[in-house]
């Protein structure tokens, strides 16, 4: 069962410099926790102690998870999850 | 150094103004590999707030797969500021995802003039640049 997973240029340092990797899992939280397995500290950069973390959008197909059911966003063989850190800042 | 063309500068400006006091956010997309700003694309500034902007993440989808589908990058991100410096804030700083794109910086906070200018925001570090306006 392989899941397509596209990573953004800023998290490449942790798939030596791959835009694309694969994984396996059945939900959202799953597939990550594979991804560290070979990817080590990449879980880090996505997840942090409240969850996914605030300022990285994670989609499955091309729905934003945070709409589906976050880190228990089911995930299947075929699907392409894709990571993009939020274009956002402030005036402090 | 950052070479705008000077409708896309223009365009900028115009955008900021009219969502002033909020601020106002979006991209120049160009060919990939070429540092040259070729589109516009405003986009909507989800957190609609006078201090902090934030790409609407659907948005934001749609415009990366657009781009990667055309070829295109992402050259410039742009937004204002509206009652401080166009210079990037610590937030601006460390929300900074993007090594290869010039982030521009507009403030509005005069009603005369607007500040207009140019940054490289890498691994935290901010390098200003000179901006060329192309005729």
């Amino acid at each position: 069962m392989a899941i397509d997973v596209r990573i953004p240029t800023i998290l490449r340092g942790y798939t030596d410099g791959a835009k694309q990797v694969e994984g396996t899992g059945s939900t959202l939280d799953e597939l990550i926790a594979d991804l560290e397995q070979r990817h080590a500290g990449l879980r880090a950069r996505l997840i942090d102690h409240g969850g996914l973390r605030r300022f990285v959008n994670v989609y499955l197909n091309d729905e934003d998870v945070r709409f589906l059911a976050g880190l228990e966003t089911p995930v299947k063989d075929g699907d392409t999850v894709t990571v993009l850190p939020a274009v956002a800042g402030g005036a402090a | 150094m950052l070479n705008i063309p000077r409708d896309l500068r223009d365009k900028i400006v115009a955008h900021a103004r009219k969502d002033h006091p909020d601020e106002a956010c979006g991209v120049l997309a160009g060919p990939a590999g070429t540092d040259r700003p070729a589109r516009f694309i405003p986009m909507t500034n989800a957190a609609r707030s006078p201090t902090f902007y934030e790409f609407d993440s659907t948005e934001q989808f749609r415009l990366w797969q657009e781009m990667d589908d055309q070829d295109e990058e992402p050259v410039v991100i742009y937004h204002s500021h509206t009652a401080t410096e166009a210079y990037p804030s610590r937030t601006d700083i460390g929300l900074a995802a993007e090594p290869e794109a010039h982030y521009v910086l507009v403030s509005t906070r005069d009603e005369d003039r607007t500040e207009f200018r140019s940054y490289r925001i890498v691994d935290g570090e901010v390098t200003e640049e000179p901006v060329t306006v192309l005729e």
